[in-house]
């Protein structure tokens, strides 16, 4: 019953959804505010019935009930409650219908919120938002329905996935679909704005919330998929160019872009065809990731669904929109008119100088993930392109813009001033050096440019400090005054700040990592140990141990840092007997910011244990990074000037009302 | 500047871009992508020792072997041919005797395949698809039928 009852509520929103999708854009079309207000509430009871349906899936999980195809094939009963709900997104039928979710949740907050947009925007933007919700919903309903029944039920379901059963994977696919579809709020803004055939700074200020929003939730999601990968896997990866990573690491990319340019657009009102593009190609990248990861076409560790008739489907879909949405901005984007221009060396100049080189370091990725698939299609030829080629590109395209970040906040508007901002950071530079000094100082023989690198993640952090430094006059004036200029500074301001000092966080972990760490190999029997950097671990013991659906293999080792005793690991092995499938359980132990990982290989007869170890230094930047990255998205949204529905400054009212 | 100069230099600046990413892909195209085959393309195409390249065939029952300090043996066979895989190291939780593989690496003077990294099968639904695609290409394909079979739920449960 409560799986029909979500198949019945879903059927619903499609319904609701046709009539958002078209009713709006009539009555934007017409001028008649009677039909332009109808896309409001059908918005939010779309999503009303969006989540009835994703409830009433998570019931039927809940309960275990396995008349349910869907649960049949990915829940047990005795899985523990959290992976049950969890489960839900752990398999395609339900990751899709999260999809959806989300898409109507972000149209019902632009309903909810977006009370100072004009009407016919408004409307316009909630009637493209819909026509993705139809599509998606058709997509479920036709290919992917999670609600269908089995004739006869069996009593116990085939179990999820025992890789997914992890409290990472319980929130890595929320976190990443709130970025990557809340990106659909741009697209629908752009699309909107392109229809209307007009478009001002106030565009950008309508848009750059949501994006900022959806780049957040970005940014923690990929970070909490890669520290996922780096634990749940067991070679102690973080990062592997896997296409379902580039899938998601593209919108990223194409988001930050974004992000920067719609600040031009804002301030400037200069670069609005190229901002509008942007937020076009920031959706396609996710409509093709959800192609990638979704339609089977890949080989690779998420790719779970394999269906034709999917992947043709949101084949149509990809090429509908952006094919779509690219011909109308073909049509269209000659009609808005251009906004000024400015000096190469300016801000605008450094955030244009980001964009190209964001953009240029996405196509490179872009071809790194869609070139095999290409060259499989057209020549039968099987390739794969792995981490040289991205770390040959990526790396390269990515050193100029770490150079640039300190830069860009320096220069003033219009017309900026290369040297100063050059004397201004030379605080940062000498850190830099010294760092660089340092570094070759204590690790003598080691990779030649691993200390540049640090350098240069020391110069990008010391540059976003020397920005506030700067405003606020820290060094030149009483600490008070100073301190009173801090609080006075806009919270954008410091927002920037925080994203840019993680931006320099994280190339320090990635540095430090992927430079400095260790790993050992080995087998042992108890009472034997093996040693990495000033750590020794000795096998105490194995033992077996039941878990609601598994046996768990633990071995146990004691850690001792220069013979002196630190602690206990425990590394695992689980077998689930459901799936026949093991898992590898890896123990981690902190060190400061690096880490100590073991994970366990196979019990031999004769009682030893192949382990895999590794010192990992500084790896724990890499994510907390980009935890402060969403941490100054999250202060920059939360800006007076930003906020969405905010009452508008009052000397800023003429640039905000758009001239009708 | 005048607004001729500054749209040339913002131009100039966006090709130079273009270029050194163009560049860049294509220099990395050459030397960093790995071709896939399988054991009957080995003995075809009479691959030098040497080149770097993946090869996935399903695990040969009975071929896998455990010598001292995490080194293995195995056989990757597609029904035609095989050919023997060395590997040191943990092989992924999913690989068994009798399930599909791919094995990264070259192969030595003598014919074996050193490998240093390999991929296991990723779920029991899952076969890597160079593998499926090796496998149905020798006529050994039965996965599908097998999978449909277990996907499709019965009445009754084990």
């Amino acid at each position: 019953m409560i799986a029909e009852l979500g198949h019945y509520a879903l059927v619903l929103a499609l319904g609701l959804a046709l009539v958002q999708a078209s009713v709006p854009m009539l009555g934007a079309r017409k001028n008649d505010p009677v039909l332009m207000r109808v896309g409001s509430p059908t918005a939010i009871a779309q999503f009303a019935f969006v989540a009835i349906a994703f409830a009433a899936l998570i019931a039927c999980y809940v309960r275990s009930d396995f008349s349910v195809i869907n649960v049949f094939e990915n829940s047990h009963s005795a899985k523990p409650l959290i992976y049950k709900i969890t489960g839900v997104w752990g398999n395609h039928e339900g990751s899709m219908l999260l999809w959806v979710f989300i898409l109507a949740l972000f149209g019902a907050l632009v309903a909810a919120f977006g009370r100072n947009l004009p009407d016919r925007l408004k409307a316009r933007v909630l009637g493209v938002q819909a026509w993705i919700a139809v599509a998606f919903e058709l997509f479920i309903l036709l290919t992917s329905n999670p609600f269908l029944r089995i004739p006869d039920a069996p009593v116990e379901g085939r179990d999820l996935n025992p890789i997914l059963q992890d409290p990472g994977l319980a929130i890595h696919p929320p976190l990443l679909y709130l970025g990557y579809v809340g990106l659909s709020i741009s697209f629908s803004f752009a699309l909107a704005a392109l229809i209307e055939g007009r478009i001002d700074a106030a565009w950008a200020r309508w848009v750059r919330p949501w994006t900022l929003l959806a780049w957040m939730f970005l940014t923690l999601g990929i970070a909490m998929g890669s520290y996922w990968a780096y634990y749940t896997l067991g070679w102690g990866g973080w990062w592997f160019w896997d296409p379902v990573e580039n899938a998601s690491f593209m919108p990223w990319l194409a988001a930050t872009a974004l992000l920067h340019s719609a600040l031009v657009m804002e301030k400037r009102d200069a670069l609005k065809v190229w901002t509008i593009l942007l937020a076009i190609l920031a959706f396609s990248l996710s409509l093709i990731g959800t192609f990638l990861v979704r339609s089977g076409v890949l080989t690779s560790v998420h790719a779970f669904a394999s269906d034709p008739m999917r992947g043709v489907f949101i084949l149509a879909i990809l090429v509908l929109f952006i094919g779509g949405a690219l011909v109308l901005f073909a049509l269209r984007a000659p009609l808005l008119k251009q906004g000024g221009l400015f000096a190469p060396v300016s801000r605008e100049g450094a955030l244009v100088l980001n964009n190209l080189f964001l953009v240029c370091a996405c196509g490179t990725v872009f071809v790194g993930t869609l070139y095999p698939l290409a060259l499989e299609a057209l020549t039968g030829e099987k390739i794969s392109v792995g981490a040289p080629f991205f770390n040959g590109t990526f790396g390269p395209l990515f050193v100029p813009i770490l150079i640039a970040v300190p830069f860009g906040p320096l220069l003033a508007w219009k017309r900026g001033d290369l040297l100063g901002a050059a004397q201004r950071l030379t605080g940062a530079a000498a850190i830099a050096a010294i760092t660089i000094a340092v570094v070759f100082a204590v690790s003598p023989g080691g990779p030649v440019l691993a200390p540049f690198a640090m350098g240069l993640a020391l110069f990008v952090m010391a540059g976003a400090l020397t920005e506030i430094i700067e405003r606020t006059g820290m060094l030149k004036v009483p600490l008070a005054t100073a301190f009173a200029r801090a609080k006075g500074l806009p919270r954008s301001t410091w927002g920037g700040m925080l994203a840019h000092f993680g931006l320099g966080i994280a190339v320090l972990g990635i540095i430090g990592e992927t430079q400095w760490s260790a790993e050992r190999l080995g087998e042992l029997k108890p009472g034997q140990s093996i040693s990495i950097r000033q750590y020794d671990l000795t096998l105490e013991g194995t033992s077996t141990r039941p878990g609601p659906n598994y046996r768990e293999l633990a071995a146990r080792f004691d850690v001792r840092r220069n013979g002196s005793w630190i602690g206990v690991m425990e590394p695992a092995k689980r077998d689930f007997p459901s799936r026949g499938t093991a898992t590898t359980e890896t123990a981690l132990m902190r060190r400061g910011l690096s880490q100590l990982y073991v994970s366990l290989g196979e019990l031999k007869p004769d009682g030893s244990v192949g382990v895999r170890i590794y010192y990992k230094p500084l790896v724990l930047l890499i994510w907390l990074g980009p935890v402060a990255m969403a941490m100054g998205g999250a202060l920059s949204l939360s800006d007076r000037r930003l906020r969405v529905g905010a009452p508008k400054p009052a000397r800023s009212k003429t640039a905000l009302v758009p001239a009708e | 500047m005048t607004r001729r100069q500054r749209r040339l230099t913002l131009i100039g600046g966006a090709l130079g871009t273009v270029a050194l990413a163009v560049g860049l892909v294509l220099f990395a195209l050459k030397d960093s992508i790995v071709f896939f085959n399988s054991p009957t393309d080995l003995v075809e195409k009479h691959i030098a020792p040497g080149q770097r390249m993946r090869v996935g065939g399903l695990v040969k029952e009975g071929s896998l072997s455990r010598g001292d300090n995490l080194a293995v043996h195995f056989a990757l066979t597609d029904g035609s041919s095989e050919v023997t895989v060395a590997y040191r190291g943990q092989l992924p939780d999913l690989f068994r005797e009798g399930q599909g593989a791919v094995a990264e690496g070259a192969l030595d003077i003598s014919g074996t395949f050193q490998a240093d990294t390999i991929l296991a099968k990723h779920d029991e639904r899952y076969m890597p698809k160079e593998v499926a695609d090796a496998l149905k290409k020798q006529g050994h394909w039965q996965g599908d039928d097998q999978n449909k079979d277990a996907g499709a739920p019965r009445g009754t449960v084990q």
